[in-house]
């Protein structure tokens, strides 16, 4: 009933009107313009505003500022006598103010606003990077450009990072974070002092407040103790529940039910003191409180939980109870990640008179001073932000060290899983894909982003540990998801409409695709998956989007995901006389969309068998130490490939793009003979992709020809093994792209050779037969040529121009 | 001997008298000095099994802030919580002023100075701990037999609590049944738990004698339905980061059961208003879920605790190795009781050797190690081809937990897998991790019963269930349901899947049964299968065995390695497509644990050509089961 009073309000305006504090609270309050109208806008500042020295700025009504607490006139204390100085002048006195500080406190008022308004004037971060500071010039004052935005906008509110202060001045920030319930008001009084200097026509709804963030005291939820109750501290989580708004009141309004005599009472640490008698009648207990005169402010409860990332093993997140205030109310909502900066605050059990005993617990919570969303553009655009892990200098150092060692790529790849034995460059590949390619926006040129992420597929036999790869995958990433083909349907890994069960609101619930955004998903049993589920990876394998169209939610999420797929045969094993398509049966359009595909086999060969089985026997006895000993921790994996993730974006160098062109030339030339494209630009984008992404795991910001190399490398044996046609024993780009076995190039070319050698003797005679060419090389040759390989050789030469063919004749050119 | 009995009657007076006098003298320490104290009087000989248990002593036997154990699992751990570690208290008539200590204690003394500059606060951690779930009625009757003793003169505990004692007698004597019933019916997760009981404190105050009912209302969040006990509200002073979920402990506390606790929530629940921030902080389910009565679950302000390698009451607590005398005289008999334990299996197993021999593998299994997401040691038997007469798997399971100290049987019917909650899930309204089934200490024996499987369909939640099933057999992990994320708990448990053809679930290992006996006559014997009795020595014989060989050591010398390898490379060689990675990864499971089950903690070239043996006549015996069904993949 009470918010129902609260709603009543703007639209008797009457009653308000007359009291000069009215305005105070212009939140309640819909229409500004109704403001600028009301003479009582200016003039004698509120009664309750008397001990508060923002009143003072040309009548710029001040807010009350319930996130650090109840205005708290605390005296100050002249540090030399101990005695409160209860005269204000000698305060305004510089020769006096320096010994003059805050009762309980070392902060002086004057000083404090002094060094505020000097921060705000000179400093200058020329390296900022954050996206608040879009558009502002940067080698000017920061929070100058600031103020200049507020009296453009009239958002009255300043805010400040800490790190800027702490960088600018090292005392004010150590105050700040101790006393923030002195400093920040002595900041907001320093700023609009500024302001109103500045700008002394705008007109602003209310007083500009300051609002610190990033205190560098960033805390994990399990770090905070005792010692930090009523400190400013900046503490990461995820919103968990959000009530009701609760009116809370500021102001209660008191009227004497004989004389009509009314009196304020502002609310004390959630007490008012009712008036035991009227002051203008003198008659006690006649005065009765008018809930709809008094004055009340927003409030909110937000649950914060400590996010999953910095939870120990074994141990259930820890949640907190944050209060959020006016205008910070409804700004965060269940589910987001935030950064909340405010002032921790411990709330003892009240005595109860009636009983003897009292409970011995506090309550804890935090009074939220600034909400930072580190998801909040998820949906929109890259948020390089939120990747952002604090790494300390230690970490960093070591992790560079660990960059510069000529093994790192090897080293980073055998840490993978070590449980899996070999699988050298399924391992390589899976790193690369870690790591992945930097991202491009072409978005002006009409082309939008191009993908940055690598896509790969396993297949191979059953029981040859993919899927222990993939989970292994899936606990390496942060934002990594892990679904089975055969339980997941389209729904599942995109997006679904439900009802919302309270608010009955039909609300989107993204899928596994959406969710590993900016990670990896993870995509067991690939072949199980029906084709109405595979058909929605076309779309996100490629253009990373996810376009949804049902009951009436049109829209397009983003899905940044890099796939990592795995695939069993349809024989159940693997048949080496058919071809992958026939093998995995998918279909070559999801298939070209993977960057590498890769065969996991069984080698059948005897010291493949051994290695494997002296592994797995160490593996079940060694200890658990002496295996650290060999591999790099997982954690270290961890963050490194969350360092290179964030801070290192490769661009190609001049020799590297010559490689490449090189690369994709030769890859096209391969089947261009034949009058088949061999290769196409997607090819070039995976070897760019992977290039840039093995340059990122040396922590270097150019691609280098070696990044080149390996990426060819990687690529072409990624289809050796799969892209290889098992009836000619080359590899055969119409089942994948292109790429051809080393050996079965090889081999081509000798015999090609012999057989332009064999034309070349011979009596040159412009036309051949077919038959007769094969039959004389068969003699001449040791070892046996098939008429596939024939074939292969002479096209080879045809290739060359050296000669054609036409039906069962061979005519040399030339 | 009476200065046994102040440690254990008054701890708080010991506590208050180190804190004074650490107070008089200026000396810091206080803190360690206490934790100390107690340690070291736990270490003596008899003084452990002094203590009275909250698990065989009822609540109203208990002298509130005396000393008590609890042989606990953490279910859930809340946020931690500011106290005044000391504070200042005035006495309202003569104004002197006098420190008090506020560690191990849930209620202060009414008139604290809230401003005085001497309060110090301290920070602790709460733990809602439950009794361990799935325990065996054996291992619950040993351990109190073993306590008993010395605990229940009851006369002199009685008398001290004259406030509540009246409905505590009556709740607790008359009806335990009545209060287990409404649980065990509608099962943990039944919804109707959670709501419609606004009122139930209300009527608990109002109303003694319909506590009963009331009480079970207030759901005490056990892992396993139908289970019953005290919880508990457990405070850790110190070195809370050790502790995980899913640990089992032996808490010694102070007990603390204050009315003072129930009045100031109740309290809390009429009096809200709109000016207190406290009292809109927590939702009333929350409410209850923190602040539950104090009759109920009771608070243990920890003073020492100890993890619980396992809770067989058989086996000494510590570590193997420091108990070389029971040790060396359990594994000189290991290969005897074995030949025993075989026996009564195969007879049980209606007479299959092969299958009683895999049966004692499983058992005796143990994720010893983990290489990263890869579980090492964990043995998940699918016990194909039971018989459905006689309720064949029950008798089973009946004689399985005899013989286990924890373990649960899950009839995998429909309704079970659509509604049962197995995976716990975080309640953000009440703020607590509500349990599931899946949330069991580690070495529980899981029995998954398949056959109770009917045509059918699941549902969403019933697709979960299975997954999360074979995630845990695959994995030996659970997905703990956070709402917004998932947490991924590693556990340790032993799934044995009875099933009548191939397991839909995963497993290492398919064992087909073979009865010897004709069809006929199965019910019959049935009938006349021999269950142990309770205190028979050979009974125990054989809990001491899966318990310690469990826990042994295992090695591979070089030789037998080089052996092994060999091995492997011939049988590839022999035939490669049936010889996989896999089936080397299952022998050397196979071999590891025949080697244990003899008492040997080395692997010889004998247990190795027999895992061989039993791995190969168990092949041959699933491929025949395959070419008689044919359809089977």
């Amino acid at each position: 009933s009470s918010i129902g009073d609260l709603m009543a309000m703007p639209t008797s305006p009457g009653t308000d009107l007359l009291s000069p504090a009215a305005p105070q609270d212009t939140s309640l309050l819909s229409s500004p313009s109704f403001l600028v109208s009301s003479p009582l806008m200016y003039g004698t500042p509120s009664s309750r505003m008397e001990g508060t020295p923002r009143s003072g700025v040309r009548g710029t009504p001040a807010r009350q500022r319930p996130d650090l607490g109840s205005v708290r006139k605390a005296p100050q204390v002249d540090l030399q006598s101990e005695q409160p100085v209860s005269d204000a002048t000698v305060g305004s006195e510089p020769s006096g103010g320096q010994r003059l500080v805050i009762w309980g406190t070392d902060v002086n008022v004057n000083i404090c606003k002094e060094k505020f308004q000097r921060f705000v004037q000179r400093f200058v971060d020329p390296t900022s990077t954050e996206d608040e500071n879009a558009g502002l010039d940067l080698n000017e004052p920061l929070y100058s450009q600031k103020l200049e935005e507020i009296s453009v906008v009239g958002d009255p509110v300043l805010n400040v990072n800490c790190r800027h202060l702490q960088s600018f001045d090292a005392e004010l920030y150590r105050q700040l974070v101790s006393y923030p319930q002195e400093v920040i008001p002595t900041f907001d009084m320093a700023i609009n002092d500024l302001f109103f200097d500045r700008f002394p026509d705008s007109f602003l709804e209310y007083q500009i407040q300051v609002r610190p963030y990033n205190a560098l005291k960033t805390r994990n939820m399990r770090s905070l103790n005792p010692e930090d109750i009523d400190q400013l501290i900046t503490i990461s989580g995820m919103v968990i529940r959000t009530s009701q708004l609760i009116p809370e009141m500021q102001e209660a309004f008191f009227q004497c039910s004989i004389c009509g005599a009314s009196a304020r009472v502002e609310v004390d640490r959630g007490r008012i003191a009712e008036p035991a008698a009227c002051r203008h009648c003198n008659v006690s207990h006649s005065m009765a409180l008018i809930h709809n005169r008094s004055l009340f402010s927003d409030k909110q409860m937000v649950k914060i939980q400590e996010s999953p990332e910095d939870m120990p093993a074994g141990q259930t997140p820890h949640t907190i109870v944050v209060y959020a205030h006016n205008d910070l109310v409804d700004k965060v909502q269940p589910g987001d990640r935030i950064n909340i900066t405010g002032i921790y605050r411990a709330v003892p059990m009240r005595a109860n008179p009636l009983q003897s005993s009292v409970k011995s617990v506090y309550k804890t919570h935090i009074d939220v001073i600034h909400f930072r969303k580190t998801d909040e553009k998820r949906l929109h655009g890259l948020d390089e932000d939120a990747e952002q892990k604090l790494f300390t200098e230690d970490r960093v150092q070591s992790l560079k060290e660990l960059s510069l060692k000529p093994d790192v790529y090897e080293r980073l790849a055998s840490a993978l899983a070590p449980s899996i034995y070999e699988h050298e460059d399924i391992k390589k590949g899976i790193l690369l894909q870690l790591f992945g390619g930097s991202r491009k926006d072409f978005s002006q040129t009409g082309r939008g982003h191009f993908r940055a992420e690598v896509n790969i597929l396993l297949c191979g036999d059953p029981g040859t540990s993919k899927s222990q790869l993939l989970q292994y995958v899936y606990n390496l990433v942060p934002r990594g998801q892990y679904t089975s083909g055969k339980g997941s349907s389209a729904v599942g890994l995109t997006a679904y409409v439900m009802k919302d069960p309270e608010t009955r609101q039909l609300v989107l619930q993204t899928g596994a695709l959406v969710l590993s955004d900016n990670g990896i998903c993870c995509i067991d049993e690939f072949d199980k998956m029906s084709d109405n589920t595979r058909s929605v990876l076309h779309e996100v394998m490629e253009q990373q989007t996810l376009s949804i169209a049902k009951a009436g939610i049109i829209c397009q999420l983003n899905a940044r995901t890099a796939v990592l797929a795995a695939a069993n045969p349809v024989e159940s094993q693997w048949n080496p006389k058919k071809t992958t398509i026939e093998n995995i049966q998918l279909p070559h359009t999801l298939l070209s969309r993977f960057d590498l595909i890769f065969l996991m086999l069984d080698p059948q060969d005897e010291a493949y068998d051994r290695r494997l089985a002296h592994h797995l026997v160490s593996l079940y006895y060694h200890g658990e130490e002496q295996m650290e000993e060999e591999f790099l921790d997982m954690s270290v994996l961890k963050d490194y490939i969350a360092y290179a993730r964030t801070y290192i974006s490769p661009r190609l160098s001049e020799e590297a793009s010559q490689a490449l062109i090189e690369a994709y030339v030769d890859m096209r030339k391969i089947g261009s003979g034949r009058g088949m494209v061999s290769a196409y630009p997607r090819q070039l984008e995976s070897l760019i992709r992977l290039s840039e992404a093995h340059a990122k795991v040396r922590f270097s910001e150019r691609v280098e020809t070696i990044d080149v190399e390996e990426a060819k490398r990687l690529h072409r044996e990624a289809l050796k093994q799969s892209a290889t046609d098992p009836r000619t024993g080359f590899v055969d780009i119409s089942i994948l792209t292109t790429g051809m076995s080393a050996t079965a190039r090889k081999r081509k070319e000798e015999v090609a050779q012999a057989l332009k050698k064999m034309i070349q003797t011979k009596a040159r005679t412009p036309a051949m037969k077919y038959q007769q060419l094969l039959e004389e090389l068969r003699a001449q040759s040791e070892t046996a040529v098939t008429k596939e390989l024939f074939d292969e050789a002479l096209r080879a030469l045809a290739d060359e121009d050296y000669l054609t063919v036409t039906g069962k004749t061979v005519r040399l050119l030339a | 001997m009476s200065s046994t009995h102040d440690w254990i009657n008054n701890p708080l007076g010991v506590v208050k008298e180190m804190f004074d006098m650490s107070h008089n003298n200026s000396t810091s320490g206080w803190e360690e000095k206490v934790v100390k104290f107690f340690k070291e009087q736990l270490k003596e000989k008899d003084a452990r099994t002094a203590v009275p248990s909250l698990n065989d002593v009822p609540l109203h036997y208990l002298k509130p802030n005396s000393l008590v154990k609890f042989r606990c699992f953490i279910q859930d751990m809340f946020d931690p919580e500011f106290y005044m570690g000391a504070y200042e208290t005035v006495d309202p008539s003569s104004k002197a002023k006098m420190m008090q200590c506020g560690k191990y204690k849930d209620v202060a003394e009414c008139s604290v100075d809230f401003h005085s500059s001497n309060t110090v606060n301290a920070e602790r951690q709460t733990f809602y701990c439950v009794p361990v779930p799935g325990e065996s009625p054996w291992v619950k009757e040993r351990y109190a037999s073993e306590s008993q003793g010395r605990v229940v003169p009851s006369t002199s505990y009685a008398p001290s609590r004259q406030k509540r004692s009246y409905e505590d007698d009556d709740d607790m004597d008359t009806h335990p049944q009545k209060q287990r019933e409404p649980n065990s019916a509608v099962g943990p997760q039944s919804p109707d738990n959670h709501h419609g009981n606004a009122d139930c404190k209300r009527q608990e105050t109002e109303a003694p004698s319909s506590q009963a009912a009331s009480a079970s209302h207030l759901d005490l969040n056990f892992p396993l339905p139908g289970e019953k006990g005290p919880s508990c509200l457990v405070k850790v002073y110190e070195d809370w980061d050790s502790f995980k979920l899913n640990d089992m402990l032996e808490v010694y506390g102070i007990l603390s059961v204050s009315p003072v606790l129930s009045v100031l929530a109740d309290e809390k629940e009429t009096s809200s208003s709109l000016l207190d921030p406290t009292d809109s902080m927590e939702t009333a389910a929350e409410q209850r879920v923190h602040c539950p009565p104090a009759s109920l679950v009771p608070r243990l302000h920890l003073v020492h605790s100890q993890r619980l390698l396992h809770n067989n009451p058989l086996m000494p607590l510590t570590v193997m190795e420091q108990n070389t005398a029971f040790l060396s005289s359990t594994l000189s008999e290991m290969a005897a009781v074995r030949a025993e334990l075989l026996t009564y299996f195969t007879h049980v197993l209606l007479g299959d050797t092969l299958a009683a021999e895999y049966l004692i593998l499983h058992l005796i299994s143990n994720v010893y190690n983990r290489r990263d997401v890869l579980p090492l040691g964990k043995f998940t038997l699918n016990l194909s081809g039971c018989p459905t007469v006689g309720s064949y798997t029950e008798r089973l399971y009946h004689i399985i937990q005899q013989l286990v100290p924890s373990s649960f049987y899950l009839g995998m019917t429909l309704q079970n897998l659509n509604q049962m909650r197995l995976v716990p899930k975080k309640d953000y309204v009440a703020n607590r991790l509500v349990s599931g089934a899946l949330q069991v200490p580690k070495n529980t024996s899981l029995f998954l019963d398949e056959t109770r499987l009917e045509q059918g369909q699941l549902d969403t939640a019933g697709v979960h269930n299975v997954t999360a099933l074979g995630n845990l057999i695959s994995w030996q992990k659970v997905d703990y349901d956070f709402n917004f994320h998932q947490m991924e708990f590693p556990c340790n448990v032993n799934v044995l899947v009875t099933s009548e053809g191939r397991s839909l679930l995963p497993s290492d290992c398919q064992i087909h049964l073979q009865p010897q006996i004709p069809p006929s006559q199965i019910e019959e014997y049935l009938s006349s299968l021999h269950v142990p009795s309770d205190s028979s020595s050979q009974v125990n014989k054989f809990r001491i065995f899966l318990g310690v060989a469990r826990l042994l050591d295992y090695s591979i010398s070089d030789e037998v390695t080089k052996s092994v390898e060999d091995d492997f490379v011939d049988m590839r060689k022999d035939d490669p497509q049936s010889v996989s990675a896999e089936d080397l990864h299952r022998m050397l499971v196979v071999a590891r644990l025949l080697s244990l089950s003899l008492g040997q903690t080395t692997l010889c070239r004998d247990s190795w050509m027999r895992a061989k043996h039993i791995e190969m006549q168990r092949k041959t015996r699933v491929e025949q089961q395959k070419c008689v069904n044919g359809n089977e993949p």
